[in-house]
């Protein structure tokens, strides 16, 4: 089979996957757009909304392409994803984090190496966790594995919150940049290194052309101090390239020999193991790559904001990135991609949306402040105060939405929107080779033609 | 790969033949002792699966070729329960050995046994000379002792063609980084393509080339049978266990099924199988292991098995 025939193949699934795509992205998007005009947004309110936006369909579509490739692809049943993304963000914050004596306001200090170093270490970090929760957790039957996963998430986070890790001096005699280190406690870390996108962009010598566009922008669109909007416009579409490598990488990963093993030992691992077969290899592979690329996706969620606390690891995260998914479809990256982008824009983002739009629309006045005067209104027969205390309590409802709306998957779409469709686990087209051109392989249903 | 083995002599006795030699098991094949020359050249890709066979037997090096396999003194205890209690019993190369006794005989605990799948308690396993007791399945099964289930197991949510192309041994794409990054993922690609054309072969072999496209879940009981034996052999197997291949497969089927595993064992491979269905064994193996209870009971030929009192007192209850 030529090359080019392969192309064809590939190039025609790309295009069908990648039109779906941009609907539902343009669908999402305009949705927002609509709603910031309903709200009365300026400009600058637009695209905060936008970039907004963007940063949780580019986070959750990546952890959700990880996951894909643990449980879609290897059917590991891992509910410790975010064990893996604070490992990754708490490396890079370790390792990146300038030395207490260098001032700033934290408390404690890291090894004050470039931000890249930083990011690549907590990588390879959260791999590294992976293949120690790996090597004993992968003889155990997948629900045990899922237990031992949730456990060790949790052990990270109450690692974070210890004391006895807080922090640590770092003896002089070792010579080393640093003077104190460690995890911050309950307090968190202060991520003072430099700003990711800045030093991304020194690193490609694009910062000195992005401040000569910021000139620009604040004389012309945005005067005053554009540069919070357009860094965070760019941090989203930044995440959105990494979100294309991701589905890249896993799709070539999928649609090879060893994509095609991993799918083997999700449907019986028995039967790959009688064709030959190393399964565990296999899933000790699968398993430390997904840990890492769940790394990743933590370092990128969190490393713009203005520090991380071992609260935001909490296992929920972990939840809706498996929502993420089963939304989109288990076994496609496709839907792994569109699942996350339909979880940000619709459950994650948005309820607070729908509320924000109400409140807008009509004139409403103050919620009860608790449940019980929210009920008394139906003594009279006037439901709104319930009306506006759900409303105004509709992000802790988001998870009863979430719920609701699993529920109602499992019943009626247990395979989410792409769950169905044949991802053929093979580098070439499967078709019956043609040694003449012109015999289309579809035809060649009766046996025997070959030779 | 050996898509091109166009010349292809085999025979009954070509698993006896000491002289089979090639390079690296790739490009030509050499065989000679061809008291028969195969006539079965009615089935598609035949000749071709043969010569694949002829090649992995080739490179095994210091092969006994009279008894592939030889079990020893196999034990294995579920609690207080002996399943299998020093059986020994060895299978010749090139030959269709039947394995049979009533339920709860041992039976697939045995295969379980040979196959890894089980670690005996005590005895040994040697297959082509080499002690495999206690390897794990997938070491075994890339010696080339290729088995299947008693109950078709197949990769449900996987397509017919990805079954098979799962098989093969040795699949340089199955190192991840191969099969990522730029410049040996085209070799990959290249593989694959020979790969398929193996493949389809198969498919043609046991006409199941109309299904190529469709799930295995999609499959018939029979159907899968197949589809189980195809892969298997598709690993490139000196030996292949069918554990009951004609359990819940109709006639005419079953039919099929026998004219392959009979071109296949002409061809050189060797076989041991597991089957309730008396007549069946009795009409088609040359030579038949009854167990009982965990024990070899008897070990001959079938007119031999017919005539022993043991046996028709144990398993037969006095028919036949």
């Amino acid at each position: 089979m030529s090359g080019a025939d392969t192309g064809g193949w590939f190039d025609a699934l790309f295009d069908r996957d990648l039109s779906l795509v941009l609907v539902v992205l343009a669908v999402i998007y305009v949705a927002y757009v609509l709603a910031g005009v309903a709200f009365g947004y300026g400009l600058r309110g637009q695209l905060n909304s936008i970039a907004n936006l963007t940063f949780y369909v580019g986070v959750f579509g990546m952890l959700a392409l990880a996951l894909n490739l643990h449980w879609g692809y290897t059917g590991l049943f891992n509910i410790g994803i975010v064990g893996f993304m604070g490992i990754g963000i708490y490396v890079t914050a370790l390792v990146s984090k300038p030395p207490v004596a260098e001032g700033g306001a934290a408390q404690v200090g890291g090894f004050g190496l470039p931000l890249g170093v930083g990011i690549l270490a907590g990588v390879l970090v959260a791999g590294l966790f992976g293949l120690l929760v790996a090597l004993p957790a992968l003889r155990l039957r997948a629900d045990y594995l899922a237990i031992v996963t949730v456990a060790f998430s949790e052990i990270i986070r109450f690692t974070m919150m210890s004391r006895t890790f807080q922090s640590v001096e770092v003896p002089a005699a070792l010579g080393l940049r640093a003077d104190t280190v460690g995890l911050g406690g309950g307090g968190g870390l202060i991520l003072n290194y430099t700003d990711p996108l800045e030093a991304l962009l020194r690193t490609v010598f694009l910062w000195e052309p992005y401040l000569a566009v910021l000139d620009v922008v604040q004389q012309t669109l945005i005067p005053n101090n554009p540069k919070p909007v357009v860094d965070g416009l760019l941090y989203g579409v930044m995440l959105l390239v990494g979100v294309f490598a991701f589905y890249v990488l896993l799709t070539r990963l999928g649609r090879s020999p060893f994509g095609r093993v991993l799918k083997a030992i999700r449907e019986d691992e028995d039967v790959a193991n009688a064709l030959g077969k190393d399964t565990d290899r296999f899933k000790l592979t699968a398993f430390v790559l997904g840990a890492a690329l769940m790394g990743f996706g933590g370092i990128l969620w969190y490393s713009s904001r203005g520090s991380i606390t071992p609260p935001s690891f909490r296992p929920n995260i972990t939840f809706f990135i498996w929502i993420a998914l089963i939304i989109g479809g288990a076994g496609s990256n496709t839907g792994s991609f569109l699942g996350g982008a339909i979880f940000a824009g619709l459950l994650y983002e948005g309820p607070r949306y729908v509320k924000n739009l109400v409140e807008a629309a009509f004139e409403l006045g103050d919620a009860p402040r608790n449940f019980g005067e929210a009920m008394a209104g139906f003594a009279s027969l006037d439901p709104m105060p319930f009306v506006l205390y759900t409303l105004d309590s509709v992000s802790q409802l988001r998870l009863v939405i979430m719920g609701a709306v699993l529920v109602w998957l499992m019943h009626n779409r247990p395979e989410g929107l792409l769950g169905h469709r044949k991802e053929v686990a093979a580098s070439v087209g499967l078709d019956r080779p043609s040694r003449d051109e012109t015999t289309d392989a579809s035809a060649a249903t009766d046996g025997g033609e070959t030779r | 790969m050996s898509d091109t083995d166009e010349e292809v002599v085999s025979s009954t006795a070509a698993a006896d033949s000491e002289s089979v030699t090639t390079d690296a098991g790739d490009t030509g094949v050499v065989t000679d002792d061809a008291s028969e020359v195969d006539t079965t050249d009615d089935a598609g890709g035949a000749d071709s699966v043969a010569g694949d066979a002829v090649d992995a037997v080739a490179t095994d090096v210091d092969v006994d070729r009279e008894t592939p396999l030889e079990v020893e003194g196999l034990r294995k205890t579920f609690g207080g329960i002996v399943a299998v209690d020093e059986v020994s019993f060895d299978v010749e190369a090139g030959t269709l050995t039947g394995l049979i006794g009533p339920n709860g005989a041992g039976k697939s605990t045995t295969f379980n046994l040979i196959t890894g799948m089980l670690e005996p308690d005590a005895g040994t396993v040697r297959f082509n000379g080499e002690d495999v007791t206690g390897l794990q399945p997938h070491e075994i099964a890339n010696r080339g002792l290729a088995r299947t289930f008693q109950i078709a197991r197949e990769l449900e949510e996987m397509t017919v063609l990805e079954n098979m192309m799962l098989a093969p041994k040795g699949q340089s794409g199955e190192a991840l980084w191969r099969s990522v990054l730029p410049i040996t993922r085209e070799a990959v690609e290249r593989e694959e393509a020979a790969q398929l054309e193996r493949v389809w072969e198969v498919l043609d072999f046991f006409e199941i080339d109309h299904l190529a496209e469709e799930y295995a879940g999609n499959l018939s009981g029979g159907q899968r049978k197949l589809l189980e034996m195809a892969r298997a052999l598709l690993t490139d197997p000196d030996m292949l266990l069918l554990d009951e291949p004609f359990a819940g497969v109709n006639p005419s089927l079953e039919k099929r099924l026998l004219e392959h595993i009979h071109e296949l064992r002409e061809e050189g491979y060797t076989f041991l199988i597991v089957e309730h269905d008396m007549d069946l064994i009795m009409n088609n193996c040359e030579r038949v292991i009854v167990l009982h209870q965990g024990r070899v009971l008897k070990d001959g030929t079938p007119a031999t098995i017919r005539e022993s009192e043991d046996v028709i007192e144990a398993y037969l209850g006095g028919e036949v």
